[in-house]
Formats: C-alpha cells, sequence, structure tokens
C-alpha cells in the first residue's frame, strides 16, 4: 500500500505559513489530505512539493485549489507536475455534475403543468396516429400491390403460431381452477352439475378473450413498442422515410391487422382449452365423464356467448396492437425512453382492454345476449 | 518526485502471445503476438474485418481468447476473471467507439462512476470536483458537465468518453477509433489532445485506427493486423520498407499519399 499523502504548516514569517506536502498525491492517497486542506483556518504563502514521491492528475488540482485560494506560490514541483499544473491552472471546476433540479415547491407545479400541456399533446399524438394509419390504409387500398404480405405472415406468426402454448397452458389451468372453485361453492346448492354452465359460459365469453388480450399484450404489445422504439433510435425510420417507404405502412399496418386477425383465434383457442381443462376436472374430480362434458357444454351454452367472444376479441386485438406501435413510434431521445414507452404500451392496452369489456358486457346484455 | 511512478522505460505493458481467436468455423486470430512498451502511442491498423476490435476486447478482458497468453501491466488476463477485480481495471481506461457513456447519467456523473467504484470514501463534492476538471481537460465546456449524453453531438461523446476513461489518472488507455465520425478540425484537436494527455500524464496508449492523419501526427509505432497475425510494428517509414503489397496499398495510396504530404509540411513549418 502507498504512503497517504501528509502536510505540515511550517512559519514563513509575516504572518503566514508554508505548507509542506508529502507522500503520493495521487487519488488512490489523497482523500484525507483533502478533507483537511479543504478547513484549513491558516493562510497558507507558500507550497512546498520538494518532498512528494507521486503526483497525478488530482494530485495537481488540490494543490493548485489550495494555491488559488489562499493566493499562495508552489514551489519544489518537479517538471511532471509543472505539466500538469499547465493543464490544469485554466480550469474552474466549482459545482455540481448532477442535473440541473428546482426546488420541491417549483418542481410540482412544473410537473402538474407539463402533464396537463402533454395531455393535450397526447391527444394531439394520438390523432395524428390514427390519421396516419387512415392514410396509409388508403393508399395500401389504391395499390394493393404494395402491401407487404410477407411482413402480415411474419408478423401473423409472431403474436398468433409462436403465442399457442403459453396461451394454451394458461387457458387450460384457467379453466381447471374456475371448474374446480365453482364446483366447491356449486355443491352448496346441490348444482354441481352447472359447473358445465359455469365454465362454458365464463370462458367464451368472457375470460378466453380477456386473458388472451392480456398475454399478448405482455408478448406482443411490448414487443411492437420495444422494436419500432428502437428502430427508431437507430435512425432505421427516418432511413425509410427518406428512401420513400412508408413507415406506417410497412410496419404499423402488418402488426395492427397480424394482431387483430390472431386476436381472433387465439381467444377462441383460449376458451377451449379452457373448456377441455373444466372436462378434465369433470372427468376425475365431479364424476362427469370427458365427453359428457363437452356435449353438456354445446346444450348449454347459448350461440351468442360465442359471438360475444369473437366480436370483443378483434377489438381488443387492434387495442393491444395500437398502443404498443403508437408508444413504439412516439420514442426520441435515449434507450430509457425504449422502456418507459414499452411500459406504457402495455399498461395502457391493459387498462383500456378492461375498460372496453365492461362495457361489452353491459351492452350485450342490454340486446338480450346476456 | 515522478508523475504516476511509471517513466518511460520502454518496458512491455501489454504482451500478447500466441493469441487465438475462433468464432465458429472461423479463426480471426491465429498465433497473434504483439508488444506494447510503455509510454508509447501505438496504432493498430487493418482491413475492415480483420479483428482490430476483437483484439482490443481480448486485451481488455471481454473476449476469453480460444488460446494464448496476454499480459497487461504485469498480470495474466487470460488467467482472471474480469468480474472479480485482477487489480490492473483501474490503472486503465477505454474509450470505446460510439463514447458507450451511461445514457441515464449527466457526463459529470458518468466521469464519477469508476471514482465511486474504486473510491467510495472521497468526498462528494470532491468526487464532484474531479469529475468536473476531467471533464473541462478534454476540452469540452464547462455546461457539458451536467448535460446528458443524449445532448452531446457525436464529437462531444468521445471526448465524455475520453474524461470517463481518464477518471482514474490510468497508465494505460485504450482509443477505439477515435476520430471516426468526427470532422476534420475536430479530429486533429482530438488527435492533439490525445498526444498532450499522453505527454502530460505519461500514459500508453493503445489506438486503433483507420485515420491516416492519426498514424502520421500521433503514433510513435504502428502495428498492422492481416492474415489472422501482426504482419509488421515499427515506424510508417519502417512498415514501408517492409514491401508487403497491403501495407504499400494502405500508405502509397492517394489517402495515405496526402495524409504524408501533410504531415511534411507540418514538419517543416
Amino acid at each position: 500500500m502507498q504512503s497517504a499523502a501528509q502536510y505540515l504548516l511550517e512559519d514563513a514569517g509575516e504572518g503566514g505559513q508554508r505548507l509542506v506536502l508529502s507522500g503520493h498525491l495521487t487519488l488512490a492517497a489523497i482523500g484525507p489530505l483533502e478533507r483537511a486542506l479543504r478547513t484549513l483556518e491558516t493562510s497558507v504563502t507558500a507550497i512546498d512539493l520538494a518532498e512528494v514521491e507521486e503526483i497525478d492528475t488530482v494530485g495537481a488540482w488540490v494543490v493548485l485549489r489550495v494555491a488559488r485560494e489562499h493566493d499562495s506560490a508552489i514551489t519544489g514541483a518537479s517538471p511532471e507536475a509543472e505539466r500538469l499544473f499547465a493543464a490544469l491552472r485554466d480550469i474552474d471546476a466549482e459545482g455540481d455534475t448532477h442535473p440541473h433540479r428546482l426546488p420541491m415547491w417549483e418542481r410540482v407545479p412544473l410537473a402538474v403543468g407539463e402533464k396537463v400541456f402533454g395531455a393535450r399533446g397526447g391527444v394531439y399524438g394520438v390523432v395524428a396516429f390514427f390519421g396516419q394509419i387512415l392514410i396509409a390504409a388508403a393508399s395500401l387500398l389504391r395499390r394493393p400491390r404494395r402491401f407487404p404480405f410477407k411482413a402480415l405472415i411474419h408478423q401473423m406468426e409472431l403474436v398468433g403460431v409462436t403465442a399457442l402454448p403459453i396461451i394454451g397452458l394458461m387457458s387450460f389451468l384457467i379453466g381447471i381452477v374456475i371448474a374446480q372453485q365453482g364446483s366447491v361453492q356449486l355443491e352448496q346448492f346441490g348444482a354441481e352439475a352447472l359447473t358445465v354452465n359455469l365454465v362454458g359460459r365464463i370462458t367464451l365469453r368472457e375470460l378466453g378473450v380477456l386473458m388472451t388480450a392480456i398475454m399478448v399484450a405482455g408478448r406482443s404489445g411490448s414487443a411492437f413498442a420495444a422494436q419500432l422504439g428502437t428502430m427508431k433510435l437507430t435512425e432505421e425510420i427516418d432511413a425509410m422515410r427518406t428512401i420513400g417507404i412508408s413507415p406506417v405502412e410497412v410496419l404499423v399496418i402488418p402488426r395492427i391487422l397480424a394482431a387483430t386477425f390472431m386476436m381472433i383465434l387465439l381467444g377462441f383457442f383460449a376458451a377451449l382449452m379452457a373448456i377441455i381443462g373444466g372436462a378434465v376436472v369433470g372427468q376425475f374430480a365431479l364424476g362427469i365423464p370427458f365427453f359428457t362434458f363437452l356435449l353438456r357444454i354445446q346444450e348449454v351454452v347459448p350461440t351468442h356467448d360465442l359471438w360475444v367472444g369473437l366480436i370483443k376479441a378483434p377489438v381488443f386485438g387492434l387495442i393491444v396492437a395500437l398502443a404498443g406501435c403508437f408508444h413504439g413510434m412516439q420514442v426520441h431521445g435515449n434507450s430509457e425512453e425504449v422502456g418507459r414507452r414499452t411500459t406504457m404500451a402495455v399498461v395502457s392496452a391493459i387498462f383500456a382492454v378492461i375498460v372496453l369489456d365492461a362495457f361489452f358486457a353491459v351492452f350485450f346484455t342490454e340486446i338480450g345476449w346476456g | 518526485m515522478k508523475v504516476n511512478a511509471h517513466p518511460d522505460d520502454g518496458q512491455p505493458v501489454i504482451v500478447v502471445e500466441g493469441l487465438v481467436n475462433t468464432f465458429g468455423e472461423h479463426a480471426v486470430h491465429d498465433g497473434l503476438d504483439l508488444t506494447v512498451r510503455r509510454g508509447e502511442i501505438l496504432g493498430v491498423v487493418g482491413g475492415s474485418g480483420t479483428g482490430k476490435s476483437v483484439l482490443m476486447r481480448s486485451i481488455i478482458g471481454l473476449q476469453r481468447p480460444s488460446a494464448g497468453r496476454i499480459d497487461v501491466l504485469g498480470r495474466c488476463i487470460t488467467e482472471s476473471d474480469l468480474e472479480q477485480g485482477i487489480g490492473v481495471r483501474r490503472r486503465w481506461g477505454i474509450l470505446f467507439q460510439g463514447g458507450a457513456l451511461f445514457s441515464t447519467l449527466t457526463v459529470g456523473e458518468n466521469v464519477e462512476v469508476p471514482i465511486k467504484k474504486y473510491y467510495p470514501d472521497l468526498d462528494p463534492e470532491f468526487r464532484a470536483e474531479i469529475a468536473r476538471y476531467k471533464v473541462m481537460l478534454t476540452g469540452l465546456p464547462e455546461d457539458a458537465v451536467q448535460k446528458f449524453p443524449s445532448e452531446l453531438s457525436g464529437g462531444m461523446k468521445k471526448r465524455a468518453g475520453l474524461a470517463r476513461a481518464l477518471a482514474l489518472d490510468p497508465e494505460l488507455l485504450f482509443l477505439d477509433e477515435p476520430t471516426a465520425g468526427l470532422d476534420p478540425i475536430g479530429a486533429a484537436k482530438f488527435d492533439r489532445l490525445t498526444r498532450e494527455l499522453k505527454e502530460t500524464l505519461g500514459l500508453t496508449v493503445f489506438l486503433i485506427t483507420h485515420d491516416l492523419d492519426t498514424l502520421y501526427e500521433i503514433c510513435d509505432r504502428v502495428a498492422v493486423i492481416a492474415e489472422k497475425k501482426i504482419i509488421a510494428i515499427g515506424t510508417i517509414p519502417e512498415l514501408i520498407a517492409t514491401g508487403h503489397p497491403w501495407i504499400e496499398e494502405y500508405f502509397n495510396g492517394p489517402r495515405g499519399r496526402s495524409a504524408q504530404a501533410t504531415h511534411m509540411r507540418g514538419d517543416s513549418a
């Protein structure tokens, strides 16, 4: 270990003192010395460096600072130290390294105000985004040969096919839980047989589609936001624009169509898997044979329950894809923004899906599909 | 009294012996040897894809070589684990190609990161002061200290990255294409800064570059990577004297000639 930096004060006459420094004036050893020199009370007229063994820029900086504060002369410096002094002499480094931060009583109103104005900008951004999508859709309708079929198929695979295992497993387990928990409650009324109604109706109407939408928001909505956000940061999207390719046409439209269409299939698939999960519980816990359970589903579930699910599914898919693409396209600045926007995409998509689901529930009951 | 206790004694600072790097079937380096002497600026050149960056990553321990031995500052990199602090990391500084600044921290806070990591007992105000003078030492204006990397231009990011590389007063500095993407004035300033810092702080510099002006102006020696090895190392006249066709084309091409002419004019003026 290096010997620490040390200091000594000698009387230099005329009320002044000579500061004699020794040891290693380096970043590794200078901490305590720097603290002591900061609170030096006496006036220093000269600084003697003849006994310093080693000095780096940090040591030179501390020496220069003391010399500046006390207006003292530096003696005994080696040529190397002189070179360091020459490099550092004109630098004034008083101040802070952290970003500017306002006092709290200014920061809070500022944050509130920025949110209010930001909300206006957000609404404008959403409207502009819808406009871009409509324009892109119209131009694709006029020139269908430009339609990005390959990208659409690729996105359908990513959003739909590769999601099958996880959504299937999730729905199967949900079906098991609903059947098992539902039968425990219904047993109290001696109505275990109604477990079939419970599982069939709730999965086709509500849970199949809702849980799938949440899963797709987490899987694909976040991926959309992160992909588009990264492409904005790396200027890929700007590059497309300059070549004359509309990023909305080739990036956003395929994703929205893929999510909308695949949500229908995934939602239906999820309901099927949940019913199978319920039937498994029926077979092993309720004494209802597997195929009897499935046949009963056909009898007790009205067809409009299927339609309720199938109508909601594409709407939820559209919302998830819109949120993902919108937030992705809003990214600018740094990588932190990609993470922030991805979070916002998922949170706002799930929130919108659940709110809309409540409206759908009321609506379908009112039109007699209860 | 001495600066940083590393005199220009010509002792080797980096020794690479028999380095082999393979990615799958493809060998990037095959039996590469290289020695970097204390106190020199060594330029490393080579065509695109010849493994200049892979060589640097191997030396700083980010890329574990398939075979061979690398010693840096007297310690063996290839046999130690980078994560477990091998004691040389506080003695070197690295400037990555894009600056590689931490985007969520200000420039000043970026420079503070290594200081905080290795010297946590230092007063926060003193640490901030060190960070500020380091930033200004690299020629950035004072208000850059509190800016975020996204608010800086490419050249300023490089300077900020250099400030972070210099945070611990290193003996050894790695620069990966420091002047790439800078305008000629900025590039010349950066070259001068590198030279000045090397002379003031007594640094050894390992420099990867494509910039012929940089090679002529500031490099003491130049190493040429080709055919998976260092095919030649020395001053530029020594390299040209080897008569290797690639070196010939590199230094005697139109760009090489104009850089040489500029260098000659600079010397006679």
